[in-house]
């Protein structure tokens, strides 16, 4: 919303300055986005005299000017075919910036003759786009004497081209502030000035209106309950006058025609959209009807629109006229050979022409305004002005008002309960003052009892009284005031296990030397579907790019994306993490949170010490046993290899309890890297948190220490085995042997490949274990050992079909 | 000079004479050794009367210890300079690069989020969260915002595809943190106080903006809770999470459909020489929107708005964040370049806390 101040004290009697009005605005609610001074780029300009134009020696176009100004004699060479002696003009001296040339003059030489400064024209000083010659100024005028500013001048003279211009943003609750007039009543009710009174004359009709109109019954329920217009006949439609155009260029509008600069100027000053139809070009009845469907409309933006079925539109007997309350039709638009003009005051629904206006794509400072609402009140007394003031600019004569519908009643009321106020805001407010800001701003009291006026639909319960209230009194004088906890003492925890375990398996996964990442939670369709997402049910319906489509069913393609593009930076080796939401189907809920790892290229950095490796399975589980240890999962679990297709499926794993999978690691699949553009070897862990059953007691206690004194006996056994056996299964049965006394079984070698199979035969290889006895109450004697490896070596044998190595 | 004295003599000299520990060996055999000299003259004292027995036998004793301390001596010195010429060779250049030990970080979204949760922690707020595909009445409806409200539009929503043959509405990406308020008061009822950080969604692209960012959403709800407490709850975190001693903090009047009154914040700054100052200056920057939370929004949770009332706020986590640690672009907090995730990073045990810090 942009007006000017001069427009601003049509309605408002204040002496408030620039600052006093924009500091107020802001603190209202009606926050100002910029205030365009345009004093400001005129503040060097000064006026001076031509005392002498002489021809230059050396160009016939250019004069060399002797001209008085404050600083005595200047020689000043001008190429305006005006430049002359005895004209008063507008100086910019070396050192000034013109805007209309985008420059800071200096003391230049033109064609031989040192000139200092330069003798403006309007469009040099952004005034207007005249520019066939310089300024000149009449002799007689106020503030024209040399010497003096040029922007006294211009206050003087022509006020409008210094007047401030605001522009201010309206929430959308307010579109009584969408004109000049409502934006004027909240300064009054601030205290910033007095609002003028709006005077509605009512203009008596001449004769009958020719042109009958007629709302369908249905939209007269819903879209537009009221519609008026009347003929007004016999004007003159030329361009408007010169303080209305520049009123519109002021707040960006263009001038178009005095008809239609009227329209404008009540929408703008009173939020009173209007519309102008060249009656000649009307047949027959105006009727508001829902459209049939497929109508075409070539509106007044220049573009054709196809209609919706039951789209709000004007319609006469030749077919659509005009958008109801979004923009009117071309065709029967006016210009200036239009004579008779039927001039429309409507109150459309704000739901309607929404609706409306977002199927077309139409956006205008009509629908813009109807659909936040304007005042249903002011229908007719806004035809009333309307009609005054084009008979005032383009003569004629009015017809009687026609009216279909009537008026909806918006008449409502809510309790002012000054307490709860108070007690809301926190801020002491005495009940009169409440009354008075209340009353200000245009509501009506019976008893407690606050009426909204028409202009504010937004004023729906009591709330929005305390509201005006709050913002009246200003909210910035609010003083803080403290508010203890709930409890007194000492806080108990707030965070829930889960929360705690997620910032713990972020601070360990970082500790383990990965980036955190946070990735976008949509990714492209084809990533999706390759992890096992992209369904229709996790698809955005308005991506906001095509790499940008489907939730994400895991975070490991958000990783693997962000390696290739580190990867194409020239970083090879990578180690990225993310905790955060992966989407399992498109219902709220359908959220389970991931903490993903990702290894890319070598563990470490060439250096002397050979660190340098590339990174494999058993870094990535690792990695996930650490964490997996720190945020509290059982230690004993299974390993199994019903895996997700985006891994390796030889060489990954799922850490599980039974069909339950607590997270997965291994090598992300060769094809999956590929298509991600992933080069080199990548390993990944995935733990899914919510899947990590929580201790069953929770007590800080730990179990007794049990330590024995008796020494450790350490017994080492080789096993050859076939080559697909697993470590695991070798270690679980040799941990069976004897509960009592085996104390812990550890590998410490797996030796296979051809070697192996060289000296083991063909699909063989070895697994050697480490393990301890722990004696509890005596020594242990050689046969005991003895049986003890005895019953080792074969359970391991029968577990996984192997020998010991002999 | 007698016999012993010339033993002595002789002894004492080879054992300082001598070079190795061998020679020195060499000695103590040929004087203490079952034949040495020192044990020989030890026999014979058998065959002396008793006097001349008392007198050269302590004379004997004397002499054997005082040798054999000698031995001992030179034996250590020998073992020392042995070791000197060790560690003279055994030079390491110590400038070599120790073995690697990886560094990971911490992104600074969730630093900031962690620091937020500590300082709200503090005031008695827990955290609740909610899920990020939200139900079109969760996002709107249940926050006093009705399908054809205008504010919809103003929200970018990102919309989920619906099957054609499913009445309901589209579910949306939830464009704020609010519905967290109508799920957490749902929860708990009242009185609550809460904090829900989290990502949120609006179609929206450029320098600062993503179509993925974060927020916190905070909500108190109590007999009397006023916006007088709102202001002082967040002056007290703007206090603690910029860690300066004084904020200034203003108040403007706005309009959210889920609050009344509802009012934009702005933080007293300076930028002076492009560096953001907090609570100095001349200029304001808007950090969040708030207000007191609207009946209908109470109602919405299940909380009759006649007998409860509480305040509301939201703030952006990736601008307070940019704020503070002087980040430019939002859009590279989702980049996951490697450069900028090490340069804004935070070390993985630098735990925001708030008897520690927040910040190091």
């Amino acid at each position: 919303m942009r007006f000017t101040l001069s427009w601003l004290k049509d309605h408002l009697e204040t002496s408030a300055t620039v600052d006093e009005i924009a500091e107020a605005l802001t603190d209202l609610g009606l926050e100002v986005e910029e205030v365009v001074n345009p004093a400001a780029k005129l503040a060097p300009f000064t006026i001076a005299k031509v005392l002498k134009a002489e021809k230059h020696p050396d160009a016939d176009k250019l004069r060399v000017c002797q001209v008085l100004t404050d600083e005595g004699e200047k020689t000043i060479v001008c190429g305006a075919p005006n430049a002359r002696a005895g004209i008063t003009v507008v100086l910019a001296k070396p050192g000034d910036y013109v805007p209309g040339l985008d420059v800071t003059l200096g003391i230049g030489k033109i064609r031989g003759v040192e000139s200092a400064g330069m003798m403006c024209s309007e469009r040099e000083l952004e005034l207007s786009d005249e520019h066939n010659g310089i300024i000149e100024l009449p002799e007689d005028s106020l503030n024209s004497e040399v010497g003096c500013k040029f922007t006294d001048w211009l206050a003087e003279n022509r006020p409008a081209a210094v007047d401030p211009m605001f522009h201010i943003k309206i929430t959308p609750n307010r579109p009584d502030a969408l004109g000049v007039r409502g934006v004027a009543r909240d300064l009054a009710a601030r205290g910033l000035g007095v609002l003028k009174p709006l005077v509605v004359e009512t203009v008596p009709g001449g004769f009958a209106c020719p042109v009958a109109v007629e709302i369908d019954a249905g939209l007269k329920e819903k879209g537009c309950p009221v519609f008026a217009g009347r003929l007004i006949r016999g004007v003159k439609n030329g361009p408007s006058p010169a303080w209305l155009q520049a009123r519109l260029i002021a707040i960006g509008l263009r001038p178009i025609s005095t008809l239609v600069d009227v329209t404008n100027f009540f929408t703008y000053d009173l939020n009173r959209p209007l519309h102008v139809f060249d009656a000649a070009k009307v047949q027959g009845k105006v009727r508001i009807v829902p459209a049939q469907g497929g109508e075409e409309l070539l509106a007044l933006d220049g573009k054709t629109y196809t209609l919706a079925p039951g789209q709000m539109v004007i319609v006469d007997d030749k077919g659509p006229e005009s958008l109801a309350g979004i923009m009117g039709g071309e065709l029967s638009g006016c210009d200036e050979t239009t004579v008779d003009v039927f001039l429309e005051s409507a109150y459309w629904d704000p739901i309607t022409i929404a609706a409306t206006g977002r199927a077309l794509k139409i956006t205008s400072d009509a629908r813009y305004r109807f659909e936040r609402g304007v005042d249903p009140e002011f229908t007719l007394p806004g035809l009333e002005l309307a009609t005054q003031m084009v008979l005032d600019l383009c003569g004629g004569e009015a017809s009687e008002v026609v009216v279909d519908g009537a008026v909806p009643d918006t008449s409502r009321a809510y309790r002012l309960d000054p307490a709860r106020v108070i007690s809301l805001v926190g801020m002491e407010i005495p009940e009169a003052e409440q009354r008075r800001t209340l009353e200000a701003l245009g509501f009506t009291f019976a008893g407690d009892m606050a009426a909204p006026p028409s202009w504010r639909p937004d004023v729906q319960g009591e709330a929005d009284l305390v509201e005006e209230v709050a913002r009246v009194a200003s909210l910035s004088k609010l003083v803080g005031k403290p508010m203890p906890r709930e409890t007194t003492g000492v806080p108990g925890p707030i965070l829930t296990p889960a929360q705690v375990r997620e910032k713990t398996a972020r601070r360990t996964i970082a500790a383990l030397g990965y980036n955190e990442c946070v990735t976008y939670s949509f990714i492209d369709g084809a990533a999706a579907a390759m992890f096992g997402g992209g369904s229709e049910a996790m698809r955005i319906e308005n991506p906001i790019s095509s790499e940008m489509t489907h939730m994400r069913p895991d975070l490991l393609p958000g990783l693997l994306a962000a390696a290739a593009r580190n990867q194409a930076r020239g970083f090879a080796d990578l180690a990225l993490f993310e905790v955060g939401p992966a989407f399992i189907g498109g219902e709220p809920g359908d959220q389970v949170t991931q903490a993903t790892g990702l290894l890319v290229g070598a563990r470490a950095a060439r250096d002397p010490w050979g660190s340098r490796r590339p990174v494999d399975v058993y870094d990535a589980k690792a990695d996930v046993e650490a964490v997996l240890a720190a945020i509290g999962a059982p230690a004993r679990v299974q390993i199994n290899r019903k895996l997700d297709a985006w891994w390796h499926p030889g060489r990954s794993g799922n850490i599980a309890l039974g069909p339950n999978v607590l997270a997965t690691f291994g090598e992300v699949h060769p094809r999956v890297l590929r298509e991600m553009g992933v080069k080199g070897a990548a390993v990944a862990f995935t733990i899914r948190l919510a899947n990590i059953p929580f201790p069953k007691a929770k007590t800080p206690t730990r179990p007794a220490l049990a330590l024995h004194d008796l020494h450790a006996v350490e017994r080492d056994f080789a096993f050859v085995v076939d080559a697909s056996v697993e470590a695991m299964t070798a270690v679980n049965a040799a941990l069976g042997a004897d509960k009592a006394l085996i104390e812990a079984v550890s590998v410490f070698d797996a030796f296979t490949g051809p070697k192996a199979e060289e000296q083991m035969g063909a699909g063989k290889k070895s697994i050697a274990l480490a393990v301890r006895l722990q004696p509890k109450d005596k020594t242990l004697t050689d046969a005991e050992i003895e049986a003890v490896s005895a019953k080792i070596v074969d359970k391991v044998a029968k577990a996984t079909g192997g020998s010991l190595r002999k | 000079m007698n016999a012993l004295d010339e033993l002595k003599a002789k002894y004492l000299g080879g054992i300082a004479q001598a070079g190795d520990e061998a020679a020195l060996e060499e000695l103590r055999l040929a004087a203490l050794g079952k034949k040495g000299e020192i044990s020989l003259k030890m026999r014979e004292l058998g065959q002396m009367s008793a006097e001349e027995r008392q007198t050269t036998g302590a004379a004997l004793n004397v002499l054997k210890s005082e040798i054999d301390a000698a031995l001992r001596a030179k034996k250590a010195a020998l073992a020392d300079a042995a070791l000197d010429a060790r560690l003279a060779a055994e030079w390491l250049d110590v400038t070599l690069p120790g073995r690697p030990r990886p560094a990971g970080t911490i992104h600074p979204v969730s630093q900031v989020m962690d620091e937020v949760t500590a300082i709200f922690a503090d005031m008695g707020f827990d955290v609740a969260e909610g899920p990020q595909i939200e139900s079109d009445w969760y996002n709107f409806d249940a926050l006093n915002i009705p399908p054809e409200h205008p504010a919809r539009q103003e929200f970018d929503t990102f919309f989920m595809a619906r099957d054609p043959a499913d009445p309901r509405p589209p579910h949306v990406l939830r464009t704020h943190t609010s519905p967290v308020q109508i799920r957490a008061m749902e929860a708990k009822g009242a009185p609550i106080r809460v904090i829900a950080p989290g990502r949120v969604y609006r179609m929206d692209m450029d320098q600062t903006h993503a179509p993925m960012f974060h927020q916190v959403e905070g909500m108190a709800i109590g007999r009397d809770i006023s916006m007088a407490n709102l202001k002082w709850t967040l002056e007290e975190f703007c206090k603690a999470f910029f860690e300066v001693p004084n904020v200034e903090l203003r108040f403007r009047a706005s309009h959210f459909p889920f609050t009344e009154p509802s009012a934009e914040v702005d933080i007293r700054c300076s930028w002076e020489g492009g560096q953001l100052k907090i609570g100095e200056g001349d200029s304001w920057l808007e950090i969040l929107g708030s207000g007191m939370m609207q009946p209908k929004v109470l109602a919405a949770g299940g909380i009759d708005p006649n007998e409860w009332q509480g305040f509301a706020f939201g703030m952006g986590i990736d601008r307070i964040a940019m704020l503070k640690y002087g980040i430019p672009d939002l859009r590279a907090f989702f980049e996951s370049d490697l450069r900028w995730l090490k340069h804004y990073g935070f070390a993985p045990l630098d735990l925001p806390t708030v008897f520690g810090g927040l910040s190091k």
